[in-house]
């Protein structure tokens, strides 16, 4: 459901965000632009500041100071769930499903498609629609009707995206999205992440897998106590530079 | 794109129709439902007599309105020990509202809904608000209203049952809505029957065609994941308390204008009744599965041990022990079913 944005528009910008909690300064100053269609890395060490990032982006912490602009509008979220109407969607680490319904359920949970006259769930066409995105972005799952119960972690995960993406107009967040897989499961995933470039929302993704951000992104932002070191396109990075600069310690 | 092979994954098993069958929620209530209509009716010739099977639907009904409440609210997560009192409380709220201001009946009648609606607002709000397990908030509550429905009546009537509404204006037409013997084909069946099927019907049209029925399920299941995908929760769980408030309210109705006084110490021990219909109907406690039709076939066994036990000849007294052996026997069973037919679906 992307909407469509002329190239000079960004699907994400970041204006000197900063985030104090008491004395504390968790984010210092930080900016970023994502394009659609674009996946950026954002990569740190533990107390970085990721985490703090990632809830000011989807609503569930509100900037010290800075702004926000989706589609080139500026905004501000007042909680999570403000921040998905406006087309922030944001895939969880520990998979925000629902293991006892089906796969199409879940993709619609929350925003179930109805049918005339009496307003009853259309699961014929929640169930097709479904299908019609799994295929599109070739999550490999036994069918639309399938109990989540019934998938791989990998499947799961696919779903998670394929949702996150179906409703996201502006921006998909992923916070540590194969944290919890196997390599091969991984390996099927990060096709789907890529396969998201041709539907045109931005992806910010969280990572600590240093291969995994130079197999999946564009570019790549880094953050070291709360201060923003670099944002450099991936292929102008080494993977020992990139080390450097979430250490601090050159090499 | 995808080629066939490659979309199933080799650890995931497939699913035939004996295996689809058996995840229904019900199965295993229907199973019991049938061995106990054969053998009560081997033993006794009473029992499948028409008159009898009004009975027992009366029977079943008197806790098959409250298992509807109770079943949709265990899905969604949640007990109601509260559910047993509260009855009594919206029976005595329009007994004793009648009583003191005299009047017509009605005025208590719907001062009694108002009243049984909020008592299950308050219990989903205390619910939400103060994130405390439902098993301690309406245990509260439960001790609560037990308390109320003593001192209240006490402090009105000076006794501990409300006098007679038999003469208060408006007790005809009330007794004919809540109260009335319906003919069908020569056989007299109480109204409560018909609303137990009407709700029946309403419930499973709510968990199974509804937006809010999908909700009451993800609430239930997977709270943490239906609250990150949008879904109201907390009104989930207050409307599904509420909707336990009109079933209680119903069910008082019909008490007071059958039996015309209401005894303030009724009620207590009887929410356990409906979460065995539930349960045994193949609701499960920690919620995201179940079914309303289940919890009426719960109530219907509860009904058939009830009568069957009398028809039968054999000591009441041996009720309780059997209607506990069958929750447990009903739930393993439900829980075998269910692990056998979809491994790794319950957990």
């Amino acid at each position: 459901m992307s909407t469509s944005t002329s190239t000079d528009t960004f699907a994400l910008q970041l204006d000197g965000i900063t985030k104090h909690f008491g004395g504390i300064v968790a984010i210092k100053h930080f900016d970023l632009q994502i394009k659609p269609g674009e996946i950026v890395a954002l990569v740190g060490d533990n107390g970085a500041g990721k985490s703090t990032l990632v809830k000011i982006i989807s609503g569930m912490y509100q900037p010290t100071a800075g702004e926000i602009r989706l589609n080139g509008a500026p905004t501000n979220f007042r909680d999570p769930s403000d921040a998905r109407t406006k087309g922030v969607e944001v895939v969880y680490q520990d998979l925000a499903l629902v293991d006892l319904q089906p796969v199409y359920m879940n993709m619609f949970l929350g925003r179930e498609l109805r049918k005339k006259p009496f307003g009853t769930l259309d699961r014929r066409e929640m169930a097709a629609q479904t299908q019609a995105l799994v295929d599109e972005l070739d999550v490999r799952i036994p069918s639309a009707k399938a109990p989540l119960s019934d998938l791989s972690g990998g499947q799961r995960q696919g779903i998670a995206i394929a949702r996150a993406t179906n409703w996201a107009s502006s921006l998909v967040l992923m916070d540590e999205p194969t944290a919890a897989l196997g390599v091969a499961e991984t390996a099927r995933v990060e096709q789907i992440i890529m396969r998201l470039r041709e539907r045109g929302a931005g992806v910010l993704i969280v990572s600590h897998n240093m291969e995994q951000v130079f197999r999946v992104a564009d570019r790549v932002t880094v953050l070291r106590r709360g201060t923003q070191v670099a944002t450099k396109r991936i292929d102008e990075v080494t993977h020992n530079e990139l080390i450097a600069m979430i250490t601090g310690l050159t090499s | 794109m995808s080629t066939g092979d490659l979309i199933r994954d080799e650890r995931v098993r497939g699913r035939g129709l004996f295996e689809r069958v058996f995840v229904r929620p019900e199965i295993g209530a229907l199973a019991a439902a049938l061995v106990l209509f054969v053998v009560f009716a081997a033993v006794s010739p009473v029992f499948t007599q028409p008159a009898s099977l009004a009975t027992i639907l009366y029977g079943a009904s008197t806790v098959g309105i409250m298992a509807v409440g109770v079943s949709l609210l265990m899905i969604g997560g949640e007990v109601d020990l509260s559910a047993g009192v509260a009855v009594t409380t919206s029976a005595l709220t329009a007994a004793l509202i009648a009583y003191w201001f005299g009047g017509n009946i009605w005025w208590g009648v719907l001062f009694s809904l108002i009243a049984a609606l909020a008592v299950g607002a308050l219990n989903g709000w205390l619910l939400t608000r103060t994130r405390l397990s439902s098993f301690i908030v309406t245990l509260a509550s439960f001790f609560m209203l037990t308390g109320l429905n003593l001192g209240v009546t006490r402090m009105l009537t000076g006794g501990v049952a409300t006098p007679s509404i038999e003469a208060a204006p408006g007790y005809e037409l009330g007794r004919e809505i809540f109260a009335a013997d319906v003919p069908v084909f020569g056989i007299t069946i109480k109204i409560t029957v018909f609303y137990w099927i009407a709700l029946v019907i309403i419930a499973t049209w709510i968990l199974r065609r509804t937006r809010v029925g999908n909700w009451i399920f993800a609430s239930g299941g997977a709270p943490a994941a239906a609250r990150a995908s949008g879904v109201p929760v907390r009104a989930t769980k207050i409307g599904l308390y509420i909707g336990v408030g009109f079933c209680a309210w119903l069910l008082a109705m019909h008490q007071l204008f059958a039996f015309k006084t209401v005894q303030s110490g009724e009620g207590i021990g009887n929410e356990f009744l409906y979460i065995i219909a539930a349960v045994v109907g193949g609701c499960l406690m920690t919620g995201g599965y179940g079914s309303a039709i289940g919890a009426a076939i719960g109530a219907l066994i509860y009904g058939m041990a009830l009568k069957g036990v009398v028809y039968a000849e054999w000591s009441p007294d041996w009720l309780k022990f059997f209607l506990g052996a069958m929750l447990l026997a009903a739930t393993v069973f439900n829980v075998y079913l269910q692990r056998r037919a979809a491994r790794g679906r319950i957990r």
